[in-house]
């Protein structure tokens, strides 16, 4: 079962959130990034190059052009492999773990998986964040020395940042899984 | 919970047959090792699982029937396989199905008895998730091996979760050894059933590795018995040996290769990987060394480099007198006290030509000492260098010695306007108390200490440049030595056989698993595909990540 529905995130963004639901123990959540957008990538490349042009006038020397252009491109490259993250998704599988996949513009695609026996809860934090106050989704890892302790706080969705609405539709869904895991857990067959 | 299959992938083409593989009742999973194939005798197949449980003290069991639809009238199978649950008892009792030309797969698992509350189904529902068993094995995600003060038996209680699963893969290593080319009684598929997978080079070196590695532990452990003795802790040889930056290297060279060829065994995946980098790491080093050796030696470097050593240390020695000249007369404009600045510059200047000639003195020989220690090339690059910032902090003495002159100079004016100064406002330092206390002087001491005060402080401008200038240079020395010795530690540090897997063979460097769902048919058990996670290049160390 498919369903897709548009939000927005913390600075106005849209987000496109897509569920999917497998099986009743197994749910995926992909939450996709605004695109990189035309006009700031235009914006950028012209002024690196006119930097580089003042420079040449200043100079007269043509190794600065075609610097200018590695750097832009190099620069490019680097940011599409290594920073614009374009999809984030939650896989969450009952008695299994979850799991946390980001994918960059470039296809490259980064996974953390974490077992279902270290995962406390999934909860809703607030948090300041430069002059807002933002929620974001975490999942508590138990603390392995102290049975009521966390030792560990992961964000997910970091990228993304989605808003509140967006947060509460996959908190719900999640908690139905958590819910239904820890019930079987609690009672072995 | 769900109940999970570990299914390999090597087995899904697999004829039909019976399951066999470990049940971890604490996460409900069941762990497929191996099928085995029909025609078959129960009795052989329990007595080889009794034999694999002995070997590998893992509780391997019949878990359940696998059956591979090819034609379409095998109708009777199905019911034949029903039949085996009867010979079989394992509780659940797993039911693998795979149609031809399907992708989907069927499975079923049913409970003997029927539990006691009345919510829960009779058949649970099933996860199939698919690994690749030769991955997983030469990955080492599992656990290190059980400690020796663990009982003999299922030592299964420490590793939970997916480590269990890794842990069963890979203590079951005496199931694979059997291929279909073998004239056993039971036909059995897994990944080494097409034959085991094994190298003539490693097994040769395995063999040969013994005897070289006794041989080389005796040797190095004579050579460091050698070093250790009494002659060298004499004073001035013990003194010169902590200096030297060569013996600092040649020390932990010996240390590292007596640690790769000790005749122990490497206990955990991490010491081994240590112990191949180092080994990887010497390797480098001797083969660049010998490199330089055979370019120094050719085409009469040597010679050329010993005939531009003298000319290079003199032009050192004018600089330094120019700079000499510049400091006695008004440097950068400032105006020093004529007197003290005359006796520190003839000062000086008579320790550079004393200086210089020395290396005049000793400029027939150099051509012979830098041939001998060209030849220690050969025991490594790092040992190389480390001669040259030797060679360099020699060549330099001069400087080291005008940088202490010029420091011990400043120190004690500082310390003595310091003292003054107190003086000065009528206060003294108190030893015993360790503080500063008022102290009421005569007028005698307080004319005098005054007098000196003022000549002191007249004559801070030309100590203060001569220690400023001397400091630069000796920090100027000390970064090109720094330097050499950052590419020492470079080489001798730097994790290549670990670069060298990550490149390579990915998957022997795994720092953990990932799930990807397979396409999905509503009313079917989920697929999911387990793969390892690459360890990232950012996060490299000499150990690796634990798994999870």
């Amino acid at each position: 079962m498919e369903a897709e529905q548009s939000f927005s995130d913390i600075c106005g963004g849209r987000l496109a959130l897509q569920r999917r639901y497998y099986s009743p123990s197994c749910r995926e959540f992909c939450v996709s990034c605004p695109r990189l957008s035309l006009r700031s990538l235009t914006a950028v490349t012209c002024t690196v190059w006119l930097a580089a042009y003042g420079l040449f006038t200043l100079c007269e020397n043509s190794m600065i052009l075609s610097a200018a252009i590695f750097i832009t491109l190099l620069g490019l490259l680097g940011y599409l492999h290594f920073v614009k993250i374009d999809q984030e998704t939650l896989l969450i599988i009952d008695s299994l773990g979850i799991q946390m996949t980001s994918s960059y513009a470039s296809g490259k695609e980064s996974t953390t998986f974490i077992e279902m026996g270290k995962v406390k809860d999934l909860v809703i934090n607030e948090a300041i964040y430069m002059q807002k106050v933002i929620y974001y989704l975490c999942i508590l890892l138990k603390d392995p020395v102290e049975p009521h302790g966390i030792s560990q706080v992961v964000p997910v969705f970091q990228s993304a940042k989605p808003r509140l609405d967006c947060l509460i539709e996959v908190y719900r869904s999640c908690q139905e899984i958590l819910a239904h895991q820890k019930a079987t857990s609690a009672s072995p067959m | 919970m769900v109940l999970k299959a570990f299914f390999p992938t090597c087995c899904a083409s697999a004829d039909s047959g019976l399951l066999v593989g470990r049940w971890v009742p604490e996460q409900s999973s069941a762990v497929v090792l191996a099928v085995v194939h029909f025609p078959f005798i129960p009795i052989q197949v329990k007595e080889l699982l009794a034999q694999v449980q002995q070997a590998s003290r893992v509780g391997v069991a019949v878990l359940g029937t696998w059956c591979h639809r090819r034609q379409e009238s095998e109708e009777s199978l199905g019911h034949f396989l029903e039949g085996l649950s009867a010979i079989f008892s394992h509780e659940p009792w797993l039911q693998l199905c795979r149609e031809r030309g399907s992708k989907f797969w069927s499975c079923k698992a049913t409970h003997r008895q029927v539990p006691a509350s009345p919510g829960a189904p009779g058949q649970d529902q099933v996860m199939l998730i698919f690994y690749d068993q030769r991955k997983v094995l030469l990955s080492q995600l599992h656990p290190p091996a059980a400690l020796p003060d663990h009982q003999a038996g299922d030592a299964t209680a420490s590793a939970g979760g997916l480590a269990a699963v890794f842990d069963t893969v890979a203590r079951s290593e005496v199931l694979f050894r059997s291929d279909q080319f073998d004239e056993g009684p039971v036909r059995l598929s897994h990944w080494q059933s097409e034959g085991v997978e094994a190298s003539i080079l490693v097994e040769l070196a395995k063999q040969a590795s013994g005897p070289i590695c006794l041989l080389l532990a005796c040797l190095l452990s004579l050579i460091s018995a050698a070093s250790t003795s009494r002659v060298f802790k004499l004073w001035p040889l013990s003194f010169i040996w902590s200096k030297l930056s060569t013996c600092e290297q040649l020390r932990h060279r010996l240390g590292q290769l007596t640690l790769i060829f000790s005749t122990q065994k490497a206990e955990n995946p991490a010491q081994l990987m240590r112990k191949a980098n180092m080994l990887v790491s010497v390797f480098l080093d001797v083969a660049l060394g010998l490199a330089l050796l055979s370019w120094l030696h050719g085409k009469d470097r040597i010679g050329q480099l010993a005939d531009a050593l003298v000319p290079v240390a003199d032009h050192v020695a004018e600089e330094l007198q120019h700079l000499l000249q510049w400091l006695m007369g008004a440097p950068a404009g400032l105006k020093m006290n004529r007197a003290l600045d005359q006796v520190l510059g003839r000062f000086f200047l008579y320790h550079i030509h004393l200086w210089i000639s020395y290396i005049h003195l000793m400029s027939p020989f150099i051509e012979r000492i830098l041939w001998h220690l060209g030849l220690s090339a050969c025991l490594g690059l790092t040992v190389a260098l480390s001669i040259l910032s030797d060679i360099i902090a020699l060549l330099t003495f001069h400087i080291y010695c005008f940088y202490v002159y010029g420091a011990r100079l400043y120190c004690m004016k500082i310390c003595g306007l310091s003292s003054l100064w107190r003086l000065f406002r009528g206060k003294k330092w108190n030893v015993l108390r360790q503080r500063v206390d008022s102290c009421s002087y005569d007028l005698d001491q307080l004319f005098i200490g005054t007098l000196l005060f003022t000549i002191l402080v007249f004559l801070l401008p030309t100590t203060a440049l001569y220690y400023l200038v001397f400091t630069l240079l000796r920090l100027l020395v000390v970064t090109v030595q720094g330097l050499i010795h950052l590419l020492v530690d470079l080489v001798n540090s730097l994790p290549l056989y670990s670069l060298g897997l990550r490149l390579c063979r990915p998957y022997r460097l795994a720092a953990g698993v990932k799930f990807r769902v397979l396409e999905h048919e509503a009313g079917r058990p989920l697929r999911l595909l387990m793969q390892e996670v690459k360890v990232q290049t950012s996060r490299f160390s000499l150990t690796r990540p634990n798994a999870g």
